[in-house]
């Protein structure tokens, strides 16, 4: 696949890559290298376009943006670790499992 | 879904094109499929939405939807990847928000406790043995095995994860003094400090000594981290107090976290003086780093 920049995205998504640099500073966006030779994996690009979307889209302000996104990463870091419990629990016998979810149906979580 | 566009979006046939905008924006707003993860209405909400505002944002397809040209399903956009597909995978793990390494583990060793019934086949259990365990700051800081021998002869082999800190209790289940079940070995681990690293939560610092030419014409130095060295630019005149990053250079990433960044703080050093360095000195046109300095100073004066 071929490398991901700034010059490749700001093409794609028309935007300034001073913008994409200030966001980078800013530690929004935590693609490899360093200034002047950043490379994008395929998080840091979804990533870039969700910020795009949520300044240009949504309207949410610079000034804003930072609380935003720190509720969103503790969000996904909530959903990745119950992932992780996911797993535990389906990797244990059924007869371990079962009361557990019992116990969330009854208490109204399942 | 060829629903009527405008319909989706709540839009008179006569509306311009911010209000059309704006509609667009007051579902993004509630509906955005990655502020939203996991909600399935949320996102059909969403794409209806951004596929209505495709049409009617574009004059010409909008002219063709109202000749009745097109129907309201337009062109289907291509399917776009979302935020949430990334940061709901592992990959996830570059952007996160720095919980407590441990607060998963406490929460559910928090359940396990509370779910125990008192007077279970506890009274056997061994008892807790407590050690400490000296570990080099490098050691610490990059994780890996460790070796413990005990005082009472015999020796346990310990894993510590990256970025352990000093007064950090680990656990060994079973490790510790006889009985059904045994007891658990508690070892306190203790990090020593080092000549030129510090630690600042996942992050390392260093005070990085650069040369006069180094630091006005810039170039690339290498610089120690605790994982090896690595090559680092400098730009052209860095001054001392500069502070560059090396990204993912500081704790490895671990557990749910991301790598932390290591920090250089450049000083700039002098080193041997010559005559050569004496006469480029005195043709320097004058300049004086202290004059805002002694400004602050008058004006309160």
């Amino acid at each position: 696949m071929a490398e991901i920049t700034i010059d490749t995205l700001s093409v794609t998504f028309q935007i300034d890559p001073g913008e994409v640099e200030r966001w980078i500073a800013k530690d929004w966006l935590r693609p490899d290298g360093e200034p002047g030779h950043w490379h994008f994996t395929d998080i840091d690009v979804a990533r870039l376009r969700l910020i795009h979307e949520l300044r240009h889209d949504i309207g949410v302000e610079e000034g804003g943006l930072p609380v935003v996104l720190r509720l969103m990463d503790q969000l996904y870091e909530s959903r990745r670790q119950l992932r992780r419990v996911r797993e535990a629990l389906n990797s244990v016998p059924d007869e371990a499992r079962n009361p557990f979810l019992d116990f969330l149906r009854q208490s109204g979580m399942g | 879904m060829a629903e009527d566009p405008y319909k989706v979006l709540g839009l008179k046939k006569d509306a311009t094109e911010k209000q059309i905008k704006a509609a667009f924006h007051k579902v993004a707003k509630t509906s955005h499929p990655d502020l939203n993860p996991g909600d399935k209405k949320a996102e059909e909400r969403f794409k209806a939405a951004a596929n209505a505002h495709d049409i009617l944002s574009d004059p010409g397809k909008r002219a063709r939807f109202d000749r009745g040209e097109i129907d309201g399903g337009g062109q289907e956009a291509p399917p776009r990847g979302y935020y949430r597909q990334h940061a709901e995978a592992p990959a996830g793990n570059r952007y996160n928000a720095n919980f407590s390494e441990d607060e998963l583990s406490d929460l559910l060793s928090g359940m396990f406790r509370n779910g125990e019934r008192p007077g279970s086949a506890r009274h056997s259990k061994g008892r807790d043995s407590r050690y400490s365990l000296p570990v080099s700051f490098v050691q610490a800081a990059r994780g890996g095995p460790q070796r413990l021998m005990l005082p009472e002869g015999g020796e346990i082999d310990v894993q510590i994860p990256p970025g352990t800190a000093t007064g950090t209790v680990l656990r060994l289940r079973g490790k510790g003094g006889p009985g059904t079940p045994p007891g658990d070995a508690l070892i306190e681990v203790e990090v020593g400090p080092h000549p030129f690293f510090t630690r600042d939560g996942q992050d390392i610092h260093l005070d990085l000594p650069v040369s006069v030419p180094e630091a006005v014409l810039g170039g690339r130095v290498t610089v120690p981290t605790i994982t090896g060295s690595v090559t680092m630019s400098i730009p052209e005149g860095s001054d001392t107090g500069t502070k560059l990053r090396l990204r993912g250079k500081g704790i490895p990433g671990h557990g749910g976290r991301a790598a932390g960044d290591a920090f250089a703080t450049l000083r700039v050093i002098i080193g041997p003086v010559d005559q050569a360095l004496r006469d480029a000195m005195r043709d320097r046109p004058p300049f004086d780093p202290r004059r805002e300095m002694l400004s602050t100073l008058d004006m309160e004066v």
